[in-house]
């Protein structure tokens, strides 16, 4: 979408947030009102790529994320497209109030990347881990919050943020994501979801990490004649209403997976637009089951808490055996 | 550069106008910050009346100087500055904390016109003054970014987060302001929680230090003079005030942190208002000759 020549020979070479630091980088050449602000994570987050051709438009703010995200408000107030990166359980917690008040409510055109976001920074603990940050980040108004799938959608994702004024959350792993899309071509609308996969059986409704897996088990469900429809819902606000109430009248069944608490994220967002739609349909959240997660790997604990393909195929054989009242059930005379 | 006696007296009288329509607010708003809105009158008088490069007439001006409330309390000293200023009609004020009002308590940029930023949550100012600051200064602009600060603020670690910051990058275009009233909701800050050796503090933060009476328009010019010409280092200006500065009945009386004001009672507090300005005039008068 923005000539960038990425192939899947990146992918394999590149982890997520070294498609974030090449796509800013690239934007900072085309304007010079791209700046990055790092709070001593600047290698982590890959902001630093910043550093080799644009040195003086790279901020180092130490460990002081509260200065760092006030400084980007006033940065942009004067002027300048400040993208800030921290950990994502810095990002969301450590500065929130400056979050909130100097960056959503003046409205001002900050983006914000997060990395190491979910469990994917497993063995660090819960500490570092951050599985709230999708639901204290929907709740800020005026914010959009997207979350890619892999490296190619990250690049899509900071490409809109970039190109789209006021503030933004994109929540990118820390690591190699399994990549999802061979080049960054296919499609990416920022608020509409994207369809991975065909299906009127069920469909899952999956972002970030979570994509690759319900892919996976989509392939597997077919064994069993099962067709799940996947849809990538990588924009988490503004949710795309229009997908999920197709999915609830084509599918009546709805699993949703993300590698963040059950509580507050993609499966509530789903769920707000489900029970406004008013049609009966079944679903399932699968993340974290709101507890502060074990250590270990990313994919060890995605398989602890049941939300990787072979979670996810187990959610959906449970509820094709779901029986769906019909509306036409219903008595109103009965209440 | 000073201040010539006209310019003195020209503060002088704006400074006793904006305190009684800073009570008048109060009155309007059935309630408000005033304690430390009249700490700050004679601070926010010579910047904005003497001080600030800026465009009534082009308020988003790209490279006009910013000021940044950090105390974001105390909109109902403030927005009197720039309803008299003449960014919006003087009116507004009457509608003060009314359902659908531009202006609220705390007072918001994308309603108020002539605000650089929306405050109220403490700590937050310095750090948007300093991003202000480094814009302008990458950007090639030689504008200012002031910051009021209140003392009590300066309980939160953020504070300091920006102040080794502003130094670290020696970004003495920001001027940084602190209204030194030594009261809090709760208490003397010195009970609530001690700020002093306070000017030492900021000091180890690589801060060029001036600690000025904050109700006497000369010295604030020098300080702020001063601070204009850092090259260095960037400059704290600890302004010594009193909470209710000029309305005898509740000067620094930390229980008048916020009150509200009925019209019997606004009438009284403006009395006291001249008179605290006629006895200061003559009380600069005699010190200056």
């Amino acid at each position: 979408m923005a000539n960038l020549n990425y192939t899947m020979l990146d992918a394999e070479k590149m982890s997520t947030a070294e498609y974030y630091g090449k796509v800013l980088c690239d934007l900072a050449a085309k304007d010079p009102r791209v700046v990055g602000l790092s709070a001593d994570l600047a290698k982590s987050t890959k902001i630093g790529a910043l550093a080799k051709d644009f040195p003086d438009r790279i901020f180092n703010f130490g460990i002081a994320e509260q200065n760092m995200f006030g400084a980007a408000a006033g940065m942009a107030e004067a002027g300048l497209i400040p993208f800030t990166s921290t950990f994502a359980v810095f990002a969301s917690m450590r500065a929130l109030d400056q979050f909130h008040t100097d960056i959503c409510y003046q409205n001002m055109n900050v983006k914000v990347i997060a990395t190491h976001a979910g469990l994917s920074f497993g063995q660090a603990g819960s500490t570092h881990h951050c599985t709230e940050d999708i639901g204290i980040m929907r709740t800020m108004a005026n914010c959009r919050v997207i979350v890619p799938a892999d490296g190619m959608e990250t690049a899509n994702a900071v490409i809109a943020a970039y190109e789209n004024d006021g503030p933004f959350y994109i929540r990118i792993n820390r690591g190699y994501d399994m990549p999802v899309y061979r080049d960054t071509d296919y499609g990416f609308e920022l608020g509409k979801a994207v369809q991975l996969a065909e299906g009127t059986d069920l469909t899952i409704i999956a972002c970030g990490a979570c994509v690759a897996r319900a892919l996976a088990a989509a392939k597997e469900l077919e064994s069993d004649g099962i067709r799940a429809r996947v849809l990538n819902m990588h924009t988490i606000k503004p949710i795309d209403k229009e997908a999920i109430e197709k999915a609830v009248i084509d599918t009546k069944r709805i699993i949703t997976v993300e590698d963040h608490n059950i509580i507050g994220g993609l499966g509530s967002a789903v769920a707000e637009t489900v029970t406004e739609f008013g049609k009966a349909c079944v679903m399932r959240k699968l993340g974290v089951p709101d507890t502060f997660s074990i250590i270990g790997l990313h994919e060890d604990l995605m398989s602890e808490y049941g939300y990787d393909s072979n979670g996810i195929v187990k959610t959906a054989r449970e509820i094709m055996n779901v029986t769906i009242e019909e509306d036409d059930d219903w008595d109103d005379d009965d209440f | 550069m000073g201040l010539t006696k006209d310019e003195f007296l020209a503060l002088e009288n704006k400074a006793r106008e904006l305190r009684k329509l800073t009570v008048d607010t109060v009155m309007w708003a059935n309630g408000g910050h005033i304690g430390g809105a009249l700490s700050a009158t004679d601070i926010l008088t010579i910047l904005y009346y003497k001080y600030m490069n800026i465009d009534i007439a082009n308020p988003k001006w790209e490279d006009r100087d910013r000021f940044i409330l950090s105390k974001g309390h105390i909109g109902v000293g403030f927005a009197p500055v720039l309803a008299d200023k003449g960014f919006f009609d003087k009116e507004l004020l009457k509608t003060y904390n009314h359902t659908y009002s531009k202006l609220g308590m705390h007072l918001d940029k994308n309603k108020v016109i002539g605000l650089d930023a929306s405050t109220g949550s403490l700590g937050h100012g310095l750090s948007i003054a300093l991003g202000m600051a480094l814009g302008g200064r990458l950007q090639g602009k030689n504008f200012k970014a002031y910051c009021l600060l209140g003392d009590g603020e300066c309980n939160e670690g953020s504070v300091w987060e920006a102040a080794m910051a502003v130094s670290h990058y020696k970004a003495t275009n920001v001027i940084t302001i602190v209204d030194r009233n030594k009261c809090m909701i709760d208490g003397r800050t010195e009970d609530v929680m001690s700020l002093e050796p306070f000017a030492d503090k900021w000091k180890a933060f690589g801060f060029d230090v001036k600690t000025v009476n904050g109700h006497d328009m000369y010295a604030l010019a020098d300080a702020l003079d001063y601070a204009l010409k850092a090259e260095k280092k960037p400059v704290a200006v600890i302004a010594d005030t009193f909470k209710g500065c000029g309305v005898s009945d509740i000067q620094d009386n930390y229980q008048y942190h916020y009150a509200s004001v009925s019209a019997e009672t606004a009438e009284k507090y403006k009395k006291q208002i001249d008179e605290y300005h006629d006895n200061r005039l003559k009380n600069q008068e005699k010190t200056n000759g």
